[in-house]
C-alpha cells in the first residue's frame, strides 16, 4: 500500500518550464506547493561544466539529458490499421527529464503564435469559406484571442532573455523585424544575435526574391542580461554545443537559471526529486481529484500525495499519459470521433534542402541554438494565398544551422560512397562548405491521427504505455510539397556549386530526429465536447485539475511551441491566482 | 586473396611502427588464425608520426578473438589508410566498438526490451529482441557465415572487392543473416558506431589523436566563440586546432 503524506494545497507535477512558471508564479500565495519531478536535481556549474559537457556522444548520440525509455516509453504506429510497436530507442523527439525538463536543453526558438492561429477555425472559414476545411479535420478555435496572450507572451519573453527584433510595436512596422507578426507592446528585452556567412547569404537572396528575411528570435542571450525577476543571464558563446545540451554560460534561457531558483526562495514550495507521478486521484465522485499517487524511484515505494489542487506540467506526452491512465476527461474514440482525451494529436511536418558551396567556409561550428535568419511570407503573413497549396497553415523557412557536431553534421551531395577513401574526402570536402534551408511546417489536426492507451506493452510500473497513432496526412502533403518547391527557388538563386534535391518529409518515422514539437492530446477550447480544457486550461470535467503544456493546443502551427507554452503557462497561473483560488470550482 | 588484408596490415604497422602496442590486440587476435603469418608482425622502423599521442591500450574485453578480425576487416575497409587518416584500426575505431559494446550501452542502456516483438515497418524502428552487444554477436556470426558460403571464406579473408560487395549487400537490406536476423539491422548499427568512433571525442578510444576532427577542422570541446563569430562571419575559414576532453581535462 502506499504511504499517505500529509497534505499540502497545490502539488505540480513536472519541473520544466511550465512547473517551474507555476510554482515561481504560485509561490507567493504561500499555499503550501509540492512539485514532483521523477528526475534528479541538475546544477549548471557542476552538471554542465566544461570539458564534461561537450561530449557529443554522451549528450547527443545517447541523450544522456533526456527521458530513458527503458523504464516508459509510447507505442507508436502510422494508422490505426496497424499494431503500434514501442519506440525502443528515443528518435524523432526527445522529451526532457531531470530538473529543468526539456527547457534544459532546448535550442531556445521562440515565437509569438498569431491569432489568426489561436482563432484558425473562423478564420479560415472567413477567408475562404467553411468548405475549405477538409471533413476529417477538426479543426477549433483554442478559447483565446492573440490580443488576450499578448501581455503573456511578453512576460515569458522577459524571463526567458529572449533576442530578437520586433516587427510590429504596437501596430507600427519595424523594418529589420517580423513584418507579419502580431502587434506586439514592446521590443525583446535584448537585440537580435550574430548571423553567420550562411545566413547573410540567405538574407540576401531571400530579400532579392521579394521575400521579408528577419533574425529569428531565440532564448540564447546576445548580451549579458537580468531578466525581471533579478536572475542574470550571461552571453552567448555560440559554442555550437547547444540544443541537447546545458549551457555552462548561463546564456541560454532556461528553467534552471530563471524561474525554478525563484519560485525555490519560497519556503512553501517544496521540490521533490527522483518522485514519478504514476497516477491522478480522485473521489467517488469521480469529478474532484483528491491529489496524486507517485513512485519514489530511489527506493520504489508508492507514495500517496494528497492536494486540494493538481496541476500536470510534465510535459505533454507525460500529461495525456497521466489523463488517460486517471480517468480525467473521456478517452477519443477516432471512430465515433466522440471524447476528448487524445484527441488532436499533431507533430511538425517539413522539408529540406542542402546547398554545396565549392569555394566558401561557413565554420558550423560556430553557432548557437536557435539563431538563423528566416522568412514567414508563406506562413505568418495572412496575406500569402492559401490556395496556393490548397491547404492549412504553412511553413516557415529558416537557414541557421545550430551546430557542425560531426557524429551527426556531415553533409554529402546525394550519390557520395557510404565509405572508403572517396566518402572521406567528400567529408572533408563538404564540411565547411554547406548550407541547409529548411522549411517548418503545421500540422493539422486528422480524425485518425490522435493519442491512447496501449493494449499489450507497459512501462516499468505495469501501466499501459501511452500509444502514438500519427502520420503526415493529406494537408501537410500539400503544404511541404509547397514547402520544398520554395526553398528550391531559394536555393537555386543562391547558386551554389551543387544542390540536393528539395525533399518533402512525407511520413513519419520515429527514427530520424525532427523535432521535440509533441502538440493536442489534451486540447483547450469554448466546447466541453471538443475540447479536454476551458480557456484556462482547467479540466472540464475535474475542475481541480489544470494542465500546461503544448497538449492544449488544438493544432501545431509552423513555428516552434514554447513561446505559447510559456505565454499559457503565465496565463493559466493568473486565473489559479486571480480567479480559482478565490473561488475554487470551474471557471467557466 | 589475403592481399586485401595484408596491404591493409602493413599502413596500420607503418603507422604504428615504433610504439609497437597496438600490434599487441592484432597479434594476439591473428595468433589463433593462420592467415597473418608471424612476419607481418614484425614491428616496421617508420617512426610514429609528430604530435601523435601514445596510443590507446591495447586489448578487447567484449570481441572473441574471430569478432576482432571481423571488425578489424571493416573498419579498415570502410576507413582505409590515405592521405587524410591512418586505417579505421590505427584510429582506434575496434577499440571504440569493443569499449561501446563491453559498456552500458552494449548491454541495453536505455533500450526498451519488453516484448512481444515483432518486425513492424521501417516507421517503427528497432524492433529486435538483442541488445546492441548480442545484435553483434548474432551479426558478425552470421555475416561471416555468409561470406563462407559465397566467398570460401570469413570476411576478414575475402578480397577488397568482396568485402566491398558484401557490406553493399548488407548496407541496402539484400541479406539476410543466419537465424533470419535482418542484416540491414546489423549494418545500420554497425554504421553508426563507426562514424562515432571517427568522430566523437578521442576519450572514448576512437578518433585518435583527433585525426578525424582534424580531417574536416572541427575544433572539439574549446569553443568561446563570441569573438569569432564576428571574425568569421564573412565566409573565412575558421583555423582548428581541436582540443578534446583529455586536453581540458
Ligand atoms: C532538443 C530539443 C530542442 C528544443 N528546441 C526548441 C526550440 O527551439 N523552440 C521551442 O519552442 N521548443 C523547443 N523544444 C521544446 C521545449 O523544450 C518544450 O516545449 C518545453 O520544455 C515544454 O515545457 P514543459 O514544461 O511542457 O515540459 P518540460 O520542460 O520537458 O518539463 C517536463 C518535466 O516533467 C517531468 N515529468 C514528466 N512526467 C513526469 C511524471 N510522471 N512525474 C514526475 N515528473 C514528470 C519531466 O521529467 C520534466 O522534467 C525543444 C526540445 C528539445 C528536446
Amino acid at each position: 500500500m502506499a504511504t499517505k503524506l500529509p497534505p499540502v494545497d497545490i502539488v505540480i507535477v513536472g519541473m520544466g518550464w511550465t512547473g517551474g512558471i507555476l510554482a515561481k508564479e504560485l509561490g507567493p500565495t504561500g499555499l503550501k506547493i509540492a512539485v514532483l519531478e521523477r528526475g534528479g536535481q541538475r546544477e549548471p556549474k557542476n552538471d554542465f561544466a566544461v570539458p564534461l559537457i561537450r561530449d557529443e556522444l554522451r549528450f547527443s548520440s545517447r541523450h544522456d539529458m533526456m527521458m530513458d525509455v527503458s523504464q516508459d516509453t509510447y507505442s507508436i504506429r502510422n494508422n490505426p490499421s496497424e499494431t503500434a510497436l514501442p519506440m525502443r530507442r528515443l528518435g524523432s523527439f526527445l522529451p526532457g527529464e531531470g530538473v529543468g525538463g526539456a527547457g534544459a536543453h532546448w535550442n531556445g526558438v521562440t515565437w509569438r503564435w498569431p491569432d489568426h492561429e489561436l482563432r484558425i477555425r473562423t478564420k479560415y472559414e472567413e477567408r475562404y469559406g467553411k468548405n475549405y476545411i477538409p471533413g476529417d479535420m477538426p479543426l477549433q478555435d483554442w478559447g483565446v484571442s492573440g490580443a488576450e496572450l499578448e501581455p503573456y507572451y511578453d512576460k515569458f519573453e522577459y524571463v526567458a532573455a529572449i533576442s530578437g527584433k520586433a516587427g510590429n510595436i504596437k501596430g507600427a512596422i519595424q523594418k529589420e523585424g517580423n513584418a507579419f507578426e502580431d502587434p506586439r507592446s514592446r521590443e525583446y528585452p535584448l537585440p537580435p544575435l550574430l548571423q553567420n556567412h550562411a545566413s547573410q547569404l540567405f538574407a540576401k537572396t531571400a530579400k532579392e526574391l521579394g521575400y521579408h528575411p528577419f533574425v529569428r528570435p531565440t532564448a540564447n542571450a546576445s548580451q549579458p542580461y537580468t531578466n525581471p525577476d533579478g536572475m542574470k543571464i550571461g552571453q552567448c558563446q555560440y559554442c555550437g554545443f547547444c540544443e541537447r545540451f546545458g549551457c555552462e554560460a548561463n546564456a541560454k534561457g532556461s528553467p534552471l537559471i530563471t524561474v525554478i531558483p525563484v519560485a525555490m526562495r519560497n519556503p512553501n514550495v517544496e521540490l521533490r526529486t527522483y518522485s514519478w507521478v504514476t497516477k491522478v486521484l480522485k473521489d467517488s465522485t469521480g469529478k474532484k481529484a483528491t491529489g496524486v499517487q507517485y513512485v519514489n524511484v530511489l527506493t520504489g515505494e508508492e507514495m500517496e500525495q494528497p492536494a486540494d489542487l493538481v496541476i500536470l506540467a510534465g510535459y505533454i506526452l507525460s500529461n495525456v499519459h497521466l489523463m488517460l491512465l486517471s480517468g480525467i476527461g473521456k478517452p477519443y474514440d477516432p471512430q465515433s470521433g466522440t471524447g476528448v482525451i487524445g484527441k488532436n494529436y499533431a507533430y511538425q511536418a517539413g522539408a529540406g534542402v542542402t546547398l554545396f558551396f565549392e569555394d566558401k567556409s561557413f565554420n558550423p561550428f560556430i553557432a548557437t541554438g536557435g539563431w538563423g535568419t528566416s522568412i514567414d511570407d508563406f506562413h505568418t503573413n495572412w496575406n500569402f494565398d492559401r490556395t496556393k497549396h490548397g491547404g492549412i497553415g504553412g511553413a516557415y523557412i529558416t537557414v541557421g544551422g545550430s551546430h557542425g557536431r560531426p557524429i551527426s553534421y556531415r553533409p554529402l551531395p546525394p550519390g557520395t560512397p557510404q565509405w572508403g577513401s572517396a566518402w572521406k574526402r567528400a567529408v572533408a570536402k563538404w564540411y565547411q562548405g554547406s548550407i541547409n534551408i529548411s522549411a517548418s511546417a503545421s500540422v493539422m489536426p486528422n480524425r485518425i491521427n490522435y493519442l491512447d492507451l496501449d493494449p499489450t506493452y507497459t512501462n516499468r510500473f505495469g501501466q499501459p504505455l501511452m500509444r502514438m497513432t500519427f502520420e503526415f496526412r493529406e494537408n501537410e502533403h500539400k503544404l511541404v510539397r509547397h514547402a520544398a518547391e520554395v526553398i528550391g527557388g531559394i536555393g537555386k538563386a543562391m547558386n551554389p556549386t551543387l544542390m540536393s534535391k528539395p525533399a518533402p518529409r512525407m511520413t513519419w518515422s520515429v527514427v530520424p530526429y525532427q523535432s521535440t514539437h509533441n502538440t493536442g492530446g489534451a486540447v483547450m477550447g469554448a466546447d466541453p465536447n471538443t475540447s479536454a480544457l476551458n480557456r484556462y486550461c482547467q479540466s472540464w470535467d475535474v475542475s481541480n485539475v489544470f494542465v500546461t503544456g503544448a497538449g492544449a493546443f488544438p493544432h501545431n502551427s509552423g513555428y516552434n511551441p514554447t513561446g505559447p507554452v510559456g505565454a499559457l503557462a503565465y496565463w493559466t497561473a493568473d486565473a489559479i491566482r486571480e480567479k480559482y483560488l478565490k473561488k475554487p470550482g470551474s471557471l467557466i | 586473396m589475403a592481399e586485401g588484408k595484408s596491404r591493409v596490415d602493413v599502413g596500420r604497422r607503418q603507422f604504428l611502427g615504433g610504439a609497437g602496442v597496438a600490434g599487441a590486440a592484432a597479434a594476439a587476435a591473428h595468433a589463433l588464425t593462420p592467415v597473418a603469418p608471424a612476419s607481418a608482425q614484425t614491428p616496421a622502423q617508420t617512426a610514429p608520426p609528430a604530435g601523435a599521442q601514445p596510443p590507446q591500450p591495447a586489448g578487447y574485453t567484449y570481441f572473441k578473438p574471430q569478432e576482432a578480425l571481423f571488425i578489424e576487416a571493416v573498419v579498415d575497409h570502410m576507413v582505409p589508410k590515405d592521405e587524410l587518416t591512418p586505417s579505421g584500426t590505427d584510429i582506434g575505431l575496434a577499440t571504440y566498438i569493443d569499449r561501446a559494446l563491453a559498456g552500458s550501452w552494449g548491454k541495453g542502456d536505455r533500450l526498451y526490451m519488453q516484448g512481444p516483438w515483432a518486425r513492424g515497418t521501417a516507421n517503427q524502428g528497432y524492433q529486435l529482441p538483442l541488445t546492441p552487444a548480442a545484435l553483434y554477436r548474432a551479426g558478425i556470426e552470421g555475416a561471416n557465415a555468409h561470406c563462407r558460403k559465397a566467398y570460401g571464406q570469413t570476411f576478414d579473408r575475402c578480397t577488397s572487392e568482396q568485402k566491398e560487395v558484401f557490406l553493399r549487400e548488407l548496407s541496402g537490406g539484400k541479406i539476410t543473416l543466419a537465424g533470419g536476423l535482418p542484416g540491414r539491422a546489423f549494418f545500420s548499427v554497425l554504421y553508426d558506431n563507426v562514424m562515432e568512433g571517427m568522430f566523437a571525442d578521442p576519450i572514448y578510444g576512437g578518433n585518435r589523436d583527433k585525426v578525424c576532427w582534424k580531417m574536416i577542422g572541427f575544433p572539439g570541446v574549446a569553443a568561446n566563440n563570441a569573438e569569432n563569430v564576428k571574425q568569421y562571419a564573412d565566409g573565412r575559414r575558421f583555423p582548428a586546432n581541436p582540443v578534446g576532453i583529455a586536453d581540458m581535462s
